[in-house]
């Protein structure tokens, strides 16, 4: 399992993707904390002023946090892709067969994608997150807003943003594992992330039921994770408790896995 | 340890749907030789090596490795290197990379992917992506990954495919270096002629089934000069054999002589002088590649049941 371990890691790290996706990552998710950062601080010169407070209803802290953690509502595709394609581009160029060759046993190859998927999810998770803490910091302080960086419970955020976009990379691991045709899970993890979820998500929470239901999408337990989101915040949707979210986040990503595990690779591999 | 690298196919069948692509193959390769595994595009080589490599599931019969099936042994790419057609690499990685991908689980050390690459020619462009390769660079690459865990079985499909001339010589003389060290060597070709001067044994299989399976030599033995007479005298026919000293082979009809290394002249003018009928006399040369072709012809069609098999 270790020697599969190192060697899913090489896989990984060998190719241009990884970094070209986190660059991606890491200057999208600076350009998003600094654009909400500011637009945050209007609202708090806004919501300053007597009148309109009883309507934001907010801690500026959790408006703050919800900066530093932009990238569990708008970057997980980073972590999400790279899980995917960890896999898809195997069946893509054909090296799942080299790969089968060195370690046929197919659960241990899984779960040594599933593990190593989830320790670069970290790597993505700490530099998306830290990209957004740096550009939504630096924003509030030249705007003179409070950063609230000195508050642990901004720090636990932080942390558990690291934790939820590692998740994602596990789920994209178990999302690949079920569909490996590489174009497919491109279109689809888009489509999913960019649309279909946020669409679901805002329309059950119409329904008087839709919005526990709705709690259970990846994307929301991904925020759940996280503590709170640009999409929670502003009274979109109602989440989980972090942990249960990351249980939820956790479910996705072994169950699709062991789904794969028992379709794809129990296939011939011509 | 128990393998001793013998490859030992059993009554090896595997269907795709309705496509019988191996129908009740069997076969055996010995260590220290090198095994041509031929037959025609379509024959069932690639098929029949992929399950006995564990990836593609047999509809019925086993393949093993030294007894063994390939998901049994312990880290197999120290006792099986594999390369199969189409050989896969990412193109983004360099050929040094892809070879570091399987060092960890060979259990060999980083430095052992410089040396394979050295063994096949390669280090020049060992840090060039793979995308950037010929096909013969590829094959090159292809076997350097086998050779990783130093196997003592070698399975390489098409391994000539995308070589030059000079390439093809090199990996003749490659392979039987790796045979005379001991190591079970197969390798499959569509072609007999590319391997002929490399092979010591071969098995030939059409549409799946077995076609032929004997050393080289008696390969070429089976294409010498033929001669077939047919005479309804079977005991004059006999006699005009014993009494010439002719080679005659197996044939199941005893008014049938198939002779080898005599001309048809010569075996008319005797038959005439000792007043023999003959109801035919013909003579072929098929030649080794002519062999190869009547052989895989002879294999039946799909369907019609092989009842003389
Ligand atoms: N995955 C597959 N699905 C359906 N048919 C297949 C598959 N793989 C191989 N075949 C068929 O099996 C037969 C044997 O193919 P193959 O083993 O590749 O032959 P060879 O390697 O001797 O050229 C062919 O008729 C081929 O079309
Ligand atoms: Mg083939």
């Amino acid at each position: 399992m270790r020697a599969a371990l190192v060697t899913e890691y090489r896989k990984l790290v060998t190719t241009r993707l990884w970094w070209i996706l986190l660059l991606c990552m890491a200057v999208y998710m600076a350009f998003l904390a600094a654009a909400v950062g500011w637009g945050v601080s209007q609202g708090n010169a806004m919501g300053s002023s007597p009148g309109s407070d009883e309507q934001l209803a907010l801690a500026p802290d959790a408006v703050v946090r919800t900066v530093y953690t932009i990238a569990v509502t708008f970057g997980y595709v980073f972590p999400l892709l790279v899980g995917a394609l960890a896999v898809a581009s195997e069946f893509r160029h054909q090296t799942i067969t080299p790969t089968l060759l060195a370690e046929p046993r197919r659960t241990v190859l899984v779960s040594a994608k599933v593990i190593s998927a989830g320790v670069l999810g970290l790597v993505f998770g700490l530099v998306g997150t830290l990209a957004a803490v740096g550009a939504g910091a630096a924003v509030l302080t030249l705007l003179d807003q409070p950063t609230f960086l000195d508050e642990a419970s901004t720090w636990r955020s932080i942390a558990l943003s690291v934790l939820a976009l590692a998740l994602w990379a596990v789920v994209g691991v178990g999302f690949g594992s079920v569909l490996t045709n590489q174009v497919a899970v491109i279109v689809v993890v888009l489509a999913f992330t960019q649309f279909v979820e946020p669409v679901l998500r805002f329309v059950l929470a119409l329904t008087s039921w839709g919005a526990d239901v709705a709690a259970y999408l990846p994307g929301a337990a991904g925020e759940a994770v996280a503590g709170g989101s640009f999409f929670s915040e502003s009274g979109v949707s109602s989440l989980l408790e972090w942990w249960q979210g990351a249980l939820v986040l956790l479910a996705y990503g072994v169950g699709l896995a062991a789904i794969g595990r028992v379709t794809t690779f129990r296939r011939d591999i011509t | 340890m128990t393998t001793d690298g013998t490859i030992l196919v059993d009554h090896l069948s595997k269907s795709f749907g309705p496509v019988r692509a191996v129908d009740d193959l069997s076969f055996q390769v010995a260590p220290g030789r090198v095994t041509g595994f031929l037959g025609p595009n379509g024959a069932g080589k690639t098929t029949t090596l992929r399950m006995l490599l564990g990836l593609v599931r047999p509809t019925s019969g086993t393949a093993t490795i030294g007894g063994q099936a390939y998901g049994e042994i312990r880290r197999p790419l120290r006792t099986v290197g594999a390369a199969l057609e189409a050989a896969s690499f990412h193109p983004g990685r360099t050929a040094l990379d892809h070879l570091r991908l399987y060092t960890p689980q060979v259990g060999v050390p980083d430095a052992r992917a410089g040396e394979v690459l050295e063994l096949v020619g390669l280090s020049a462009a060992a840090d060039r992506r793979v995308g950037g390769f010929s096909l013969g660079m590829r094959q090159r690459l292809a076997l350097a990954t086998t050779l990783l865990g130093d196997p003592r079985v070698l399975l390489l499909d098409e391994p000539a495919n995308g070589l030059d001339p000079e390439g093809i010589r090199w990996l003749r003389g490659f392979l039987r270096m790796l045979a005379a060290e001991g190591r079970t060597v197969l390798v499959s070709s569509h072609v007999l002629s590319e391997v002929e001067q490399t092979v010591d044994d071969v098995v030939i299989i059409a549409r799946g089934r077995l076609a032929h399976a004997s050393s080289l030599p008696d390969l070429a033995r089976m294409a010498r000069v033929q001669v077939r007479a047919v005479s309804p005298d079977v005991a004059g026919l006999a006699a005009l054999v014993e009494r010439s000293a002719w080679t005659r082979a197996e044939a199941g009809d005893p008014r049938v002589a198939e002779l080898w290394d005599v001309d048809a002249a010569t075996v008319g003018a005797a038959a005439f002088a000792a007043g023999v009928e003959l109801h035919e006399l013909t003579s072929r040369d098929p030649g080794l590649e002519g062999l190869f072709l009547q052989l895989v012809g002879s294999v039946d069609a799909p369907g019609t049941d092989g009842m003389a098999a």
